[in-house]
C-alpha cells in the first residue's frame, strides 16, 4: 500500500523514451516556428498594429476631433457630420458614451493616418464586418495607418463594455472607390476637388 | 491552545483515519477543511452557473431574456462567482489534499486555515452583495476609469487574502511533511503539480494586491486616478495568471484521476515535472495576451510575452497532452487491454464519472481551449478577435470544458473518499460529465464561431435596435448565438445535475463503512501510484501517438486558417 518504499529514488537520471522525445522535439520546433512567424509577419505581412501613441487629455483630444470634423465635413447624417479627409490629412476618430464620432468617408486603396482615442471610458473599436478590433483608452491617442481594401459601408461597433448604453454605441465608415482620375491625383499631389 | 500551536510550530497531535480504498492516512482537520472548501466551491458554482445560464439566454437572440441593466449586472456576477470563487475554493481544497493526504501528513495550522476560509467566504458574499446592489456592474475586469462601489474591490481583496492564507498553509504542510519525514524521496507528481499552482498563485495574488489595493483607494477618493493602461498590465498579471493556477491544478487532477482509476504512473517523472517547471517559469507572461490590441506597447515586448517566451509554456502543456493519455495507455496495456491500437481507450472506465470527466476535460482543453488560446494570443491574429465573443469562447474551452469539468471529475472521488458518502443516483452521475462536457464544448465552439464573425462580447443587443447608426451582423452570427444558447442550456442541465448529485450525496448519501464496495470503484493499486513517484517507462504507445498527431494536424491547420483570414483584412501598420 501507500506506505511501501518508493521504486526508484533517482528519477532525474532516467532516460526519456522515444515517443516522448519525438513529441517534445516536434512541439518545441513548432513553438519556435510560431514565434518566428510573428516576427516574420512584421516584414512580409500587411497587418501589424502600430505602437505609435501619445499622451493626451480627453478634452484636448475632443477639441482636435472637432476641428478636424469642421474642416472636412461634407454633409450630415442624423445630425452627425460625415467627414471626408483630404489627402495627407490626419484623420481623427473619437469614442465616447455612446457613439463613434464623426462618420468617416475614406477612399479605397488610399492610406490614412487615423488617430483614435476616448473622451471618457475605455471603448473597443470594432470595424465590421471587416473584423478589425482595437482597444481605445482615454488619455492615449493611438495612431494607425489604415488602408481600406474594399469599398462599401462599414459599421464600427463598441466591443468594450462602457456602461448601460454600451450596446447602442456604433459608428460608420464609408469607403468609396477612388475616382478613375488617377492622373489628376498624381498632378494635384493627390488632393481632390 | 497557545499561539505557537495555532501556527503549527509545535506539532499538533493530529487525529488520523486510514482510507480503506487507497491506504492513505487522512488528518481529520485536513478532511474537515477540504470538505468546507469543496462545499463553498459548489455553492458558488451553483450561483455563478445560474447567472451564466441567464447571460446565455439573454444573448440568444430569439430569447433575449433579461433587460440590459440586469444583463450587465448578472454578467459581472457570473464572472466573479465561477471564475474566482468556485475555482479558487476548489483549488484550496486541492492544495490541502495534495499536501496532507498524499504526503501522509497533518495540516499545519487548522485555525489559521479556517480564518482563511472565513475571509474567502466573507469576500465571496460581500462581492455578490455589491454586485446585486446594482452599482458595481463593471464586469469581472473592472477596467478604470469605470468605477465600482468600494466594497466590490474590498470584497475581492478579502477573498484574495483568504486564498493567500490557504496557499501559505500549503507551503507549511510541505515543510512539515519534510521535517517529520512522512514521505521518502521526492514529493509525488500530483503534489508537484499542486506546488506549481501554489507558486503561480503567490505571483497572481501579489499582482492582484498591487493593483486592487490602489483601485480600492481610488474608489474611496484617496487616489485621484488610475492609469487605464497600467491597470491592464498589472490586473492581467492576476487575471491571466490565475488561469495558469487552474491549468496546473487541473493537470494535476488529470494525473491523479488517471492514477486512482487505472493505476497510471507518469511515463517519465522527469518529463512531466519539467513540463510543470516550464509553467512556473513562463506562464506569468500571459498578461500580454490582453494587451495585444493596446496603444503604445512595442511589438518585441508583445511577441516575447504573448508567446510565453518562445512558447515554452505551451510546450509544457503539449507535453502533458502526450504524457497524460500516454500514461493511461501504458497502464491500460499493463491492465491487460493490449489488443490493437485503441483497446486500451475503448475499455477504459468510461462509466466512471471521474474518468469520463477527466478524459473529456483533457480532450476539450487541448483541442478547444488550447489551440484557440495560442491563436488568440498570436500578436497579429489577436486583432481579428480582440474583445469579440471569441474570447469568452476560448476561455470557456479552458476554464469550463477544461478546469471545471476536471474539478467535477475530481468531486466524484472526493465524495466517497473524503466525505465518505456513496454517490446518489449513479446512473445520472454516469451521464453528468458527458452532458456538461458536450454543453461546455458547444458554447465554446459557437462563441468562437460568432466571434470570428465579429460579434462583440459583453453586449446586450447585437441587433443595435436603439443605435443612431444601425449595423447588422450576418445571419450566421445570429445562428451561432442561438446555438450557443442551446448548448448553454445543455451545459446548465449538466451543471445543475452536478450540484444536485453533490448536495444530495453530502446530505443523504449512504455513509460508507468498512468493507463497503464502491459503486464507482478505484484501481487496486491507485492510492500507491498517486502518492509515490516512479516512471512507467515508455512502452510502445501507438494509440497516444495517433491522438497527438491528430491534435497537431488540427493545431497547424487552424493556425494557418487564421493567418489567411488576417491577410484578407484592410491593411494597417
Amino acid at each position: 500500500m501507500a506506505i511501501s518504499p518508493p521504486g526508484r529514488i533517482i528519477w532525474w537520471n532516467e532516460p526519456v523514451e522515444r515517443t516522448e522525445l519525438i513529441w517534445i522535439v516536434i512541439a518545441f520546433l513548432w513553438g519556435l516556428f510560431m514565434f518566428g512567424f510573428m516576427i516574420a509577419w512584421h516584414f512580409v505581412g500587411g497587418q501589424n498594429l502600430n505602437k505609435e501613441a501619445y499622451r493626451v487629455t480627453p478634452s484636448g483630444y475632443e477639441e482636435k476631433v472637432e476641428q478636424f470634423a469642421a474642416k472636412y465635413k461634407v454633409r450630415e447624417e442624423k445630425g452627425i457630420p460625415v467627414v471626408k479627409p483630404g489627402a495627407g490629412a490626419e484623420v481623427y476618430l473619437l469614442g465616447r458614451v455612446w457613439q463613434w464620432w464623426p462618420i468617416l468617408e475614406l477612399e479605397k486603396g488610399r492610406s490614412y493616418r487615423i488617430h483614435i482615442s476616448s473622451a471618457d471610458l475605455q471603448h473597443g473599436f470594432s470595424l465590421q464586418p471587416v473584423n478589425i478590433n482595437i482597444q481605445v483608452h482615454p488619455g492615449y491617442e493611438h495612431v494607425i495607418t489604415l488602408t481600406p481594401t474594399e469599398a462599401g459601408e462599414f459599421g464600427i461597433v463598441c466591443n468594450e463594455f462602457c456602461g448601460l448604453g454600451h450596446h447602442t454605441m456604433t459608428g460608420k465608415i464609408y469607403v468609396t472607390d477612388q475616382k478613375k482620375a488617377g492622373g489628376e491625383n498624381r498632378f494635384a499631389g493627390g488632393d481632390r476637388p | 491552545m497557545t499561539a505557537e500551536t495555532a501556527v503549527g510550530v509545535v506539532p499538533r497531535s493530529a487525529e488520523y483515519r486510514l482510507c480503506q480504498y487507497t491506504g492513505l492516512r487522512i488528518d481529520s482537520a485536513a478532511q474537515a477543511l477540504i470538505k468546507a472548501n469543496a462545499v463553498a466551491a459548489v455553492v458558488f458554482l451553483a450561483l455563478g452557473g445560474l447567472m451564466g445560464l441567464l447571460v446565455a439566454l439573454t444573448r440568444w437572440p430569439a430569447v433575449h431574456l433579461l433587460p440590459a441593466e440586469w444583463f450587465y449586472l448578472v454578467l459581472t456576477g457570473h464572472g466573479a462567482n465561477v471564475l474566482l470563487f468556485w475555482i479558487i475554493f476548489f483549488e484550496v481544497a486541492v492544495l490541502y489534499f495534495a499536501s496532507t493526504i498524499l504526503l501522509n501528513c497533518r495540516l499545519a495550522a487548522p485555525r489559521l486555515a479556517w480564518l482563511g476560509f472565513a475571509l474567502m467566504v466573507a469576500g465571496g458574499v460581500m462581492a455578490n452583495v455589491a454586485v446585486l446592489q446594482g452599482e458595481s456592474s463593471v464586469m469581472f475586469t473592472s477596467y478604470p476609469p469605470m468605477m465600482a462601489k468600494s466594497h466590490f474591490y474590498l470584497a475581492l481583496i478579502l477573498f484574495a487574502v483568504g486564498a493567500l492564507i490557504g496557499v501559505a498553509i500549503f507551503f507549511a504542510n510541505l515543510v512539515i511533511a519534510r521535517e517529520e519525514g512522512t514521505y521518502k524521496g521526492s514529493i509525488p507528481l500530483v503534489t508537484f503539480g499542486a506546488l506549481t499552482a501554489a507558486i503561480i498563485a503567490v505571483f497572481t495574488l501579489a499582482s492582484g494586491a498591487i493593483i486592487l489595493v490602489p483601485t480600492w483607494l481610488w474608489s474611496l477618493g484617496l487616489i485621484s486616478s488610475i492609469d487605464p493602461l497600467m491597470y491592464k498590465v498589472v490586473w492581467w498579471a492576476m487575471g491571466h495568471s490565475s488561469q495558469q493556477i487552474n491549468v496546473s491544478a487541473h493537470v494535476s487532477i488529470w494525473y491523479l484521476v488517471a492514477a486512482l482509476l487505472v493505476g497510471a504512473k507518469p511515463l517519465s517523472e522527469k518529463v512531466s515535472r519539467t513540463a510543470f517547471l516550464l509553467y512556473i517559469l513562463f506562464l506569468q507572461l500571459a498578461s500580454a495576451h490582453h494587451l495585444l490590441a493596446e496603444p503604445g506597447l512595442d511589438a518585441s515586448w508583445k511577441i516575447v510575452n504573448t508567446s510565453y517566451m518562445m512558447y515554452l509554456a505551451v510546450l509544457g502543456s503539449m507535453i502533458h497532452g502526450l504524457t497524460v493519455p500516454g500514461s493511461i495507455e501504458a497502464a491500460q496495456r499493463r491492465n491487460g487491454f493490449n489488443k490493437g491500437v485503441f483497446e486500451w481507450l475503448r475499455k477504459a472506465p468510461w462509466g466512471h464519472p471521474a474518468f469520463s470527466g477527466m478524459f473529456l476535460s483533457l480532450v476539450f482543453f487541448g483541442f478547444i481551449g488550447g489551440i484557440s488560446g495560442v491563436v488568440l494570443g498570436t500578436e497579429q491574429l489577436n486583432v481579428l478577435m480582440h474583445n469579440t465573443i471569441y474570447v469568452p469562447g476560448h476561455f470557456h474551452g479552458t476554464v469550463v470544458a477544461g478546469t471545471t469539468l476536471a474539478f467535477m471529475a475530481a468531486t466524484y472521488l472526493v465524495l466517497p473518499l473524503v466525505f465518505e458518502r456513496e454517490i446518489v443516483w449513479p446512473r445520472l452521475a454516469r451521464l453528468q460529465p458527458y452532458l456538461f462536457g458536450i454543453g461546455a464544448a458547444g458554447i465554446s465552439l459557437f462563441m468562437m464561431g460568432a466571434g470570428t464573425l465579429g460579434v462583440a462580447r459583453r453586449h446586450w443587443d447585437i441587433t443595435f435596435a436603439d443605435s443612431e447608426l444601425s449595423f447588422a451582423y450576418s445571419a450566421g452570427a445570429f445562428l451561432m448565438m442561438g446555438l450557443n444558447g442551446l448548448f448553454a442550456v445543455i451545459a446548465a442541465l449538466g451543471g445543475a445535475l452536478f450540484v444536485l448529485i453533490t448536495v444530495f450525496t453530502v446530505l443523504f448519501g449512504k455513509k460508507i463503512t468498512g468493507g463497503h464496495k464502491l459503486t464507482f470503484p478505484l484501481h487496486a493499486g491507485g492510492g500507491e501510484v498517486a502518492s509515490h513517484y516512479g516512471s512507467e517507462g515508455t512502452l510502445k504507445l501507438p494509440g497516444t501517438a495517433i491522438l497527438v498527431t491528430v491534435f497537431f494536424v488540427a493545431f497547424v491547420l487552424y493556425y494557418f486558417i487564421n493567418w489567411k483570414y488576417l491577410s484578407e483584412l484592410w491593411l494597417f501598420r
